[in-house]
């Protein structure tokens, strides 16, 4: 069951992607792009998905659980620190480098582009090291 | 006025759908739809991982989906150069599992239960990428590249 709703949620953000247009890095870089000929596009897929969840966590939360789950898996800590907004900030420079955060990049995949693939497993490689850096 | 209404429709229907996920997996499995996270955990082997690399096959799937039922074109590729997809997909990695989140886990889902980390970050990776893409495209960085 929790299977199936993986695989549903997973199949319904896939589509949200492709059709807001985050697939799409000549949309992301040109919303990136303030000062040049910027694309609003995506200021709307933000403000969309926000405002839902803004509205409906509140009351999903309210609950003691979750339907399917002993309990909600969320962040434990609320430090705002160093590694955190390095962090940040780095995956902003690496999104504005090239037009993907993970999920698109992920969802585009299957556009069968070289470079995708290429960027997914820069992507890994980077997690990896990132995990073995902030161990030590 | 008509064609601006009609030209961000799919955007925000598409940003609807994804903060409907969002609620979805908080509500049934208690879990945030952060792709960074759901990335790492299933190829780290976290227990309890069938619904992450479920969800992962889904994310491959929706957008094939959508492009042959809607009838809507792929994307054009990308014109950059290889090597900035690995630069750029190795600082993405890198950044998101060092600050724990990215655009969804942090954007969607954590400015969604109001919380300053999240928000914090948020505004971090927004203005590195609008700098970033500045640098590219109007300073003379960008004709090195």
């Amino acid at each position: 069951m929790k299977a199936l709703v993986g695989l549903i949620c997973g199949i319904v953000f896939g589509v949200g992607l492709a059709m807001s247009g985050m697939t799409d890095t000549a949309k992301v870089l040109g919303f990136l792009d303030v000062t040049g000929n910027w694309v609003p596009d995506l200021a709307f897929v933000m403000g969309g998905a926000v405002l839902v969840t803004l509205l409906a966590f509140r009351f999903v939360l309210k609950a003691k659980r979750p339907l399917l789950n002993p309990r909600f898996y969320l962040p434990a800590t609320s430090v705002i620190d160093g590694r955190l907004l390095g962090g940040a900030a780095i995956f902003g420079i690496g999104w504005g480098v090239y037009g993907y955060c993970p999920g698109p990049a992920l969802a585009a995949l299957t556009y069968l582009d070289n470079k995708t693939g290429m960027f997914v497993v820069a992507m890994l490689v980077g997690m990896a090291v990132a995990n073995k850096v902030a161990r030590n | 006025m008509l064609e601006y209404i009609t030209a961000y429709t799919t955007p925000l229907i598409g940003g609807l759908l994804i903060g409907a996920t969002a609620v979805a997996l908080l509500y049934l499995l208690g879990r945030i739809a952060g792709i960074a996270g759901i990335v790492w955990g299933a190829v780290s082997a976290q227990p309890d991982n069938a619904w992450r690399w479920m969800f992962i096959v889904g994310l491959l799937a929706g957008p094939v989906l959508y492009h042959l039922v809607a009838k809507v074109p792929y994307p054009e590729p990308s014109p950059l150069p290889w090597w900035q997809a690995v630069a750029g997909g190795l600082l993405v990695g890198f950044g998101v599992k060092l600050g724990s989140g990215c655009t969804s886990g942090h954007g969607v889902c954590g400015i969604g239960r109001l919380s300053p980390r999240s928000l914090a970050a948020t505004i971090t990776f927004m203005a590195t990428g609008i700098i970033t893409v500045y640098v590219i495209r109007h300073t003379l960085v960008g004709t090195w590249l």
